[in-house]
This record gives structure tokens, C-alpha cells and sequence, in this order.
């Protein structure tokens, strides 16, 4: 049963958040038999809450704190306070994940190496390598019972996938296929296979998709050593004198404090959340934020290099019929700087439904050129574009001046520019995209800009050297040994895959490093 | 529609002969504005009901969806009269900029915004004033208004929500068959 622990107990690992990374976390350590408290900023909602309706859904699962955005990039333009896209719940981003579930390529774990200098670039290598995570990949993708790993069969393909696979193969490609998913092709561990329900975003009714929020939550809950606090939106990390961290404050529903005190803090808010509450605990002796000696806290920020292809036949198509991210082309994810940019992109089939097309078809437009587009919805297809970006400095999470949140706290301010290097690849992409769509009878293919970021990275990114990063190989911090960074934001650079399984399995491999120094003693 | 209470005393020829016509497709009268070709009629609470006209052949030609009936459009734009009836500054300022537009189409040669019989005059109108606050927070209103109207999903093809329906692996989930 869930384990309530006192306030004062400081035996305890605090994790600030319950996706990808610290639900993962959370459930790993309490197997273990090490006492965990989680806190999650939103709410509990499980399968028969979720709302097949964009909107409504997006009301009640989606991260609407006041948020700011500065930058050339578009979102911020047409969506100033919403700079991204994530959720705001028990699971975190895992109840809307597309379930997209891909192993970095050899090469993106040494991509400084591999790329060289790009002018206005902070490329780095990872400080850890493929042949280092394969093991802890395969663990990942156990846990989460990715299709087309570990004999387990491929989903089907729906129709907006056949339009796409026709095309590619017309095109030439090879690397073409229903996608390793983390969505049940078979019934697996209590949850069914794939109703192809479409709704992927708004969280899945059937369970088939894999959730932290009813997987690694309640099994973590049953060992008896995780709690799970709902609605506990952490404002502070406090240290001791000794310069580690003693453990957290935090807001309840009713916007009362509390201090739930810690043996070791892992910080897991998604990449905006996480750095601001780093920079927002700053104190007399980490006057620039905690774990932050390299300035880098908040610095690197990358959204991956995103667009949207979406083509109109003469012939219904019906793309929101079944899984939202139906298939996938990697022949573009290749690094092959003859096309004129470093890095590659993937092509993942995509759809969404007429309330969220009209939102971000493209944002602003009207009149016919874009109503007879909506008038097309039904023999629409349509692919997400998403490659590497370029690491940039200047692009970073920042706190604003003036504005504060409900609790008093400075709101993020999130700053972003594309690289040369993102621009050329867009445009590649593009191109390829349509391509795709032509090869099979398009009669109209229109490249839609990116949406507020779901694929949020970087910001407290892992170095091996403490002056070039925030955190070490275990995403444990450089400056603090019981402060430890467990997503997406300890990203040295992004890849041109679907962030989760990565981030799934670098939560494994630190929930076993963490345990290790702690029966060790050494934090 | 529902919001045909007041009106619904009156018989329709009652009601359209109380009014005068507003363009060719709505009547406006005392407090109303109403379809002179469809069954409907909408109160309006704080908007002049020539304003609320003008808006609802605005969002027809700011998203012109042909087989899309003037009262979803109607609808769409209720909620400005709804946000006007508890906040002056904004009603004025939605009074104030159909005023500018029927100006514009004075100047113009079409004597009001309603008035100008051609979608490609009113939608130069509008071109003149598409990044003013007026025009956009009429814009931005039918991106949701509109929609996300599950009356008007059928006509763009859409099915909305699936699951109780048990998804579509067993409702064609795969069945193109054009390919």
C-alpha cells in the first residue's frame, strides 16, 4: 500500500514529478526497497477520466501556468504563453505521449565529435556512450513493452500509415515501417492491445499506450515505500550549510506550504519546470541557482527540430481513424552533411482533429486558402518532422523580471532562435515530406509550423567536465552529490528520436547508480 | 437555437416583418438578430443587433466554409456579446471597430460592411484591418467558436470521440481503398 512518510523524515529520496523520468525513477527506487516521496504538481487522472476531445482534454491535462516566450521562433508569436505543450498530471508527459519509443543512432552520443565545430553551436559528447546503454535501452524498452523489440510483434497500419508507406517506398525509402511503440500490438502486463481508437494526446482509454500514471506509479505504490503526493507544486530546494540539499518546499491544493525534508532530491519538472526551480532556490551560497558553478542552468534549451507536413488527396483519407504516430520513415535520420546540414530528422505519420487543425494548421491564416484546407480534413495525411537541433546558449529558460506564478514564484521565461543548421534541415524536410505525399496523388501538400514544444531538452544538460554541463554521467550534479536531474533536461544533445525511451532508460540506469551510493553512504 | 426564448411569442413573419434586413441573409430588429432564410433567431444582450449581424457575416468570410449554415457562425460570435454585457471597454471596443469597418465600406462606395454585396470587396475590408485588435480578437474567437462546434465536425468528415465506440479496429481503422 502507499507508504505515508512524515514531512520530517529526511531517510527519504524526494522526486519532483511523475513521467517519463521521475515516475520511472520512482518505481525503480521503491523496488529496491528505498523510501520514495514523489510530488507531482497536478492531479491523478487514469484512463476513464481521459476525454476523447482536444479541447476538453487539453483543459484538463495540459501544463496552463503562466509561462512567457521570447526568441524569433514562431510559437512565440502565435502562442506567446504557451511555449510548450506538456502535462500536467500523475505520469506527466506519458499520458500524452504519441508513444514513439527509438534507441539513439552510435554516433548522437558524440555528436561534437562526429559534427565538429558548428559556429554558434555548444556541441558536446555525451559523457557516456551507445555500447554503455545498450543494456539499459533494452531494460527500457522491457518495462515500457516497446512493439518490434524483444519479439514483440508490430501494430497495424491505419490509413493515414498506408499513405505514408505508399509514398515512401515510392520515393525509395527502405526504413519504413509501423514504428517500436510503446503501445501493447498484444495484451501485456494487465493492458490490452491497441482498440486504434486515434487520441493518442488526450491519454489512452483503452491503457494499451504505456502511462508512468498506471504502470510504474501504482506498482511503485504497492511495495509500500513510494508516495505519491498530488497537487504538491514544489517552489524551493533548501540546502544545509554543509552545501547539500536537506529537502523541499512546497504549495499544496490549497496553495499552504509545506518543507518535506530529504536524504537526496531528484529533480524531474520536464525541461522548463526543472531549471526554473534550480534558479528559483538560489541562496546566499548559490546566489546563480543551486548546481549551477557553470552557468549552464537553463542554457541549451532544445525542442528538436519540428514542422508538419499535411497533403490533401482526392479521396478520403479519415488519419484521425487509430493510432495518432502510426508508422515511421529513418532513412532521413541519417548524418550526411552533403544535404546541407549536420544531424537528420525522422518522418512519423501524425494527426490530429479538426479542433487542434484549425489551431495549428497555421496559426493566424484565414480566408479561403486556409478554410478550403479545413475543408479537405477528411482526405487529409499528415507526418510530424522531427530532427536534432543545435544546442544553442543564448536559448534558455530563464526567470522573468516581473511576473510571478499563484504562489508567488517568478514565471519561466522560455527564449529561443532556430540554428542555421535547424532552418536547413526544415526546409529539407520539408521538401521530402511533400515528396512523400506527391508520390501518391496529392493534389495539395501544405508544411505547417511547429507546435508549442512536446519535446522539451537540454536545459540541464550532462558534461563530463563540471564546467561545460550541470550534471555528471549519472545525472547527479557536479556541485551537489545528493541533487540529481532525472529528465529530459540532462540531455547533452537531443538526437533526431522521440525523447522517452531514452529518458526512461537513463532513469533505470540512475535509479541503480543512486542506490549504489546510498548503500555505500556516500550521499 | 436556444436562445430564441424572447422571439418565440412571435410568430416568424411577425418577427422578420418587425425588423429590417441586414445584407441579404439576416434580419435585425429590437434586441434581435435573425435569419431571414434559416429558423433562427438570437437575443442580444449588450451588442447592437446590427453589430452582432456584422460579426456573424465577418466570421462567414474570415473561415467561408460554404456548407456551413449562418447559425454556427452565429453562434460562434455569441460569446463577444456574452463578454460584452460585463465589460464596457470591450463592447465599446467591438462597437467601435464594426463602426470603423461600416466606415471603411462607405468610403468604399458600399454604404456598410453589410451592405457590401461581394465576399472578395468585404474580404479587402477586412485585409485593411487584419492585424488591428478588433479583427483578431474576432479571429482568434472562431479558431475555438467555430471549430470546435461538434455540430460542424460532420462536415469536414470528422468523427470525434471513439472510444465508446470501442475505437476503430473494427470501424475501418485501415480501410482505404483507394491506394
Amino acid at each position: 500500500m502507499a507508504a505515508p512518510f512524515d514531512l520530517s523524515d529526511d531517510s527519504v529520496v524526494v522526486i519532483i514529478g511523475t513521467g517519463a523520468g521521475g515516475g520511472t525513477l520512482a518505481n525503480e527506487l521503491a523496488q529496491k526497497g528505498i523510501s520514495v516521496v514523489a510530488l507531482e504538481a497536478g492531479g491523478r487522472h487514469l484512463p476513464n477520466d481521459y476525454i476523447n476531445d482536444e479541447w476538453e482534454s487539453f483543459g484538463q491535462l495540459a501544463w496552463l501556468d503562466m509561462r512567457t516566450t521570447s526568441g524569433d521562433w514562431r510559437v512565440s508569436r502565435d502562442f506567446p504563453n504557451l511555449p510548450a505543450w506538456i502535462v500536467k498530471a500523475v505520469g506527466g508527459s506519458t499520458v500524452h505521449w504519441a508513444g514513439a519509443s527509438l534507441r539513439f543512432q552510435e554516433h548522437e552520443w558524440r555528436v561534437r565529435t562526429e559534427y565538429g565545430d558548428i559556429e554558434g553551436a555548444n556541441l558536446l559528447d555525451w559523457p557516456i556512450t551507445a555500447d554503455e546503454m545498450d543494456p539499459w535501452y533494452a531494460k527500457a524498452e522491457e518495462k515500457i513493452g516497446v512493439t518490434r523489440t524483444g519479439g514483440r510483434p508490430g501494430l497495424p497500419g491505419n490509413n493515414n500509415y498506408k499513405v505514408f508507406e505508399a509514398g515512401a517506398k515510392k520515393l525509395g525509402y527502405t526504413q519504413v515501417h509501423t514504428g517500436r511503440m510503446g503501445i501493447n500490438s498484444v495484451e501485456r502486463d494487465g493492458r490490452p492491445a491497441c482498440q486504434q481508437t486515434g487520441f493518442c494526446f488526450q491519454g489512452c482509454k483503452f491503457g494499451a499506450k504505456w502511462s508512468t500514471a498506471y504502470t510504474e506509479i501504482p506498482k511503485g505504490e504497492a511495495t509500500g515505500n513510494l508516495e505519491v503526493r498530488e497537487h504538491a507544486h514544489v517552489l524551493k530546494i533548501e540546502h544545509g550549510e554543509d552545501g547539500r540539499v536537506t529537502g523541499v518546499v512546497y504549495a499544496d491544493k490549497e496553495g499552504n506550504q509545506h518543507r518535506q525534508a530529504a536524504r537526496v532530491v531528484a529533480v524531474a519538472g520536464n525541461s522548463i519546470e526543472s531549471p526554473r526551480l534550480l534558479l528559483n532556490s538560489a541562496s546566499a551560497m548559490f546566489p546563480d541557482g543551486l548546481a549551477n558553478s557553470s552557468g549552464q542552468v537553463g542554457r541549451n534549451y532544445m525542442r528538436h527540430m519540428t514542422g508538419s507536413v499535411y497533403a490533401i488527396f482526392p479521396e478520403p483519407v479519415r488519419m484521425w481513424r487509430g493510432t495518432t504516430m502510426a508508422g515511421i520513415i529513418s532513412d532521413e535520420s541519417r548524418n550526411d552533411p552533403a544535404r546541407g546540414f549536420v544531424g537528420g530528422y525522422e518522418m512519423e505519420t501524425l494527426s490530429i482533429g479538426v479542433p487542434f487543425m484549425a489551431a495549428f494548421l497555421d496559426p493566424g491564416a484565414w480566408g479561403r486558402e486556409f478554410s478550403s484546407a479545413m475543408d479537405g480534413y477528411e482526405n487529409m495525411a499528415g507526418m510530424w518532422l522531427v530532427g536534432e537541433d543545435m544546442p544553442q546558449e543564448s536559448n534558455r529558460v530563464t526567470l522573468h523580471g516581473e511576473i510571478k506564478d499563484q504562489y508567488g514564484m517568478p514565471v519561466p521565461d522560455v527564449h529561443f532562435t532556430d540554428h542555421p543548421n535547424d532552418v536547413a534541415m526544415r526546409a529539407h524536410a520539408y521538401a521530402q515530406g511533400a515528396a512523400v505525399y506527391d508520390a501518391v496523388g496529392a493534389t495539395r501538400t501544405m508544411p505547417t509550423p511547429p507546435y508549442p514544444s512536446t519535446h522539451n531538452l537540454g536545459t540541464n544538460r550532462m558534461s563530463e567536465k563540471p564546467g561545460d554541463g550541470v550534471v555528471n554521467r549519472f545525472g547527479q550534479s557536479h556541485d551537489i552529490p545528493n541533487l540529481f536531474v532525472s529528465d529530459g533536461s540532462q540531455f547533452t544533445t537531443g538526437a533526431s528520436e522521440n525523447p522517452t525511451l531514452t529518458i526512461v532508460a537513463l532513469a533505470i540506469r540512475q535509479a541503480e547508480t543512486m542506490a549504489g551510493m546510498m548503500a555505500r553512504g556516500e550521499i | 437555437m436556444t436562445e430564441t426564448r424572447a422571439v418565440r411569442a412571435m410568430t416568424r413573419r411577425e418577427l422578420l416583418s418587425s425588423g429590417v434586413a441586414a445584407g441579404a441573409a439576416m434580419v435585425v430588429g429590437g434586441g434581435f438578430v435573425a435569419s431571414a432564410t434559416e429558423a433562427w433567431a438570437m437575443e442580444t444582450k449588450a451588442l447592437q443587433p446590427a453589430t452582432m449581424a456584422t460579426l456573424i457575416q465577418m466570421s462567414r468570410d474570415i473561415y467561408p466554409h460554404d456548407r456551413i449554415a449562418d447559425r454556427h457562425y452565429a453562434l460562434a460570435v455569441k460569446a463577444h456579446d456574452e463578454k460584452a454585457a460585463g465589460d464596457p471597454d470591450f463592447a465599446k471596443m467591438i462597437e467601435d471597430g464594426v463602426a470603423g469597418l461600416d466606415a471603411a465600406a462607405a468610403e468604399a462606395g458600399h454604404g456598410s460592411y453589410l451592405g457590401t454585396g461581394w465576399e472578395i470587396d468585404r474580404v479587402a475590408l477586412l485585409r485593411a484591418i487584419e492585424d488591428g485588435g478588433f479583427f483578431q480578437t474576432i479571429r482568434g474567437g472562431l479558431v475555438v467558436g467555430l471549430y470546435n462546434q461538434k455540430d460542424v465536425w460532420p462536415v469536414f468528415g470528422y468523427e470525434g470521440s471513439s472510444a465508446e465506440y470501442g475505437g476503430y479496429l473494427e470501424r475501418g481503422f485501415d480501410d482505404i481503398a483507394w491506394l
